[in-house]
């Protein structure tokens, strides 16, 4: 479905990504790991041309393109099929909870007002946020403000979801509603590329897992062998503080 | 208070109040309309980043804010028409103070454009949506909000600003208030008179900024 390949992105002479690689299938759960500061976000941010990379390629559904000189009009071609959930929610602040869904589909996608609000009650209802319609995203609580992301980017119908730590500017008690909202996406086969510190996310929902330090791939398998047997020494130390740091 | 000077401020109470209905009203709406659709312009500009404009913007809001209002009303109505352009009193009086209250506006919505949290525009990016798209219906409205109250501080101020149109011949209300006291020597009673009225005015638009401002907070309450 997805498939990045050497991606490479500096900031001011700091190497954010070195040679990143990786892919994606249809239905996979992917879950991206790593230390703060190791080039989770800004991968993320790559893929989905927030942030232009120097170097790389995206095979998007067997189309290639480079990712430092792909134009505009195949950036909001590839745009069409996927959606982003921030970690802020970057909820527009001057619409409604259902404005705030509808808004992309009648406003770029030229859909019919009647047509767009019966999909974003749709996509409210299964995150549990039908009973908010009418609210400002200043009414809601963190986790509300993400479940309406969440139906925001699944009002698309996209083919692939991008969640940028979608839990981690949540109250530890509003983190549950967000992630059960992503494990029921999940389970109905949505394919999910997730920058996350949850570990249990990551064991327990994700197929696959990326770990990531300094800009690099460190590890790359699916989750039951990488958190069962981690290959690289620098996986394992990881798993394991943050095991520890758990009990 | 002499019964003569009752008489006079009576008489002329309302001849001023018409020279304001007539001509200080319309200046003042007239001007802040362009002086708005130019802040605006000049500020998403500088918001957008647009390369040789923007340092063109910066140019005009450096020169109109360094130089005084009445300068650049006398260049306009006594200066221009050396070089051949002519404009009469009230459209000159117009040009003058859309362009300068412009220069100070346009650094208020810049604040406020900036102020919208950035993270909406990717939000909008990545649901499809064009950057003119994204400006147009998510982040001027809110800029507008949060501008407000500094927009109708402009605007009470240009109100009071339109006087010195009075120096380049425009009938508005402090001309008329030197026409009426040319004849009746009663300066004190006069300008009083002609200030209490501004006060009026200026009342008016702050009970309609009170209003508007709880308008526009019923959506959204507090960020």
């Amino acid at each position: 479905m997805i498939e990045v390949k050497n991606v490479n992105k500096t900031f001011n002479g700091f190497e954010a990504l070195q040679d990143v690689s990786l892919k994606v299938e249809k239905g996979d759960v992917v879950a991206i790991l790593g230390p703060s500061g190791s080039g989770k976000t800004t991968l993320l941010r790559c893929i989905n041309f927030l942030e232009r990379a120097d170097s790389g390629t995206l095979d998007f559904d067997g189309e290639v393109y480079d990712m430092h000189s792909i134009s505009k009009k195949d950036i909001s071609r590839i745009r069409r099929k996927t959606a982003f959930v921030f970690q802020n929610y970057n909820l527009f602040l001057n619409r409604t909870v259902i404005q705030n869904v509808t808004e992309g589909l009648i406003i770029a996608r030229k859909m019919p007002k009647e047509q767009a609000e019966q999909i974003a009650i749709r996509a409210l209802e299964k995150v549990g946020m039908a009973d908010r319609l009418n609210s400002y995203p200043s009414q809601l609580s963190g986790g509300q403000q993400q479940r309406v992301a969440i139906a925001r980017a699944l009002a698309v119908d996209p083919e692939i979801i991008y969640f940028d730590e979608p839990t981690s500017a949540l109250d530890p008690e509003l983190i549950g509603e967000v992630l059960n909202v992503m494990r029921d996406l999940a389970n109905e086969g949505m394919t999910m590329l997730v920058v996350t510190h949850e570990m249990n996310f990551a064991r327990n929902v994700s197929s696959k897992v990326i770990f990531m330090e300094n800009g690099k791939v460190i590890e790359s398998a699916d989750s039951k062998s990488f958190f069962e047997n981690p290959k690289e020494e620098r996986t394992r130390s990881f798993i394991q503080s943050i095991m520890s740091a758990r009990d | 208070m002499s019964e003569r000077v009752i008489g006079i401020l009576a008489d002329s109470f309302m001849k001023i109040l018409m020279a304001g209905i007539r001509v200080t009203i319309p200046l003042s709406i007239l001007s802040f309309f362009f002086a708005l659709i130019i802040s605006v312009i000049v500020a998403i500009i500088q918001y957008a980043d647009i390369k040789g404009l923007k340092q063109l913007c910066r140019f005009y809001i450096w020169i109109i804010r360094g130089t005084p209002l009445l300068v650049q009303l006398y260049l306009v109505f006594y200066g221009l028409p050396s070089v051949g352009i002519v404009l009469p009193a009230f459209p000159a009086a117009v040009l003058c103070f859309s362009i300068n209250e412009g220069a100070y506006m346009a650094e208020s919505m810049r604040a406020a454009l900036e102020a919208v949290p950035k993270g909406q525009l990717e939000a909008g990016y990545c649901v499809g949506m064009s950057y003119w798209q994204i400006m147009r219906r998510i982040i001027l409205p809110q800029a507008f909000r949060t501008a407000f109250p500094s927009l109708s501080n402009s605007f009470i101020s240009m109100v009071k600003s339109t006087s010195m149109a009075s120096t380049i011949t425009v009938s508005e209300m402090i001309r008329q208030t030197q026409i009426i006291n040319g004849r009746v020597y009663q300066s004190l009673a006069l300008y009083l008179e002609v200030g209490f009225i501004y006060l009026l005015f200026c009342t008016v638009l702050t009970w309609l900024q009170g209003i508007g401002e709880k308008k526009l907070n019923e959506y959204g309450g507090a960020r």
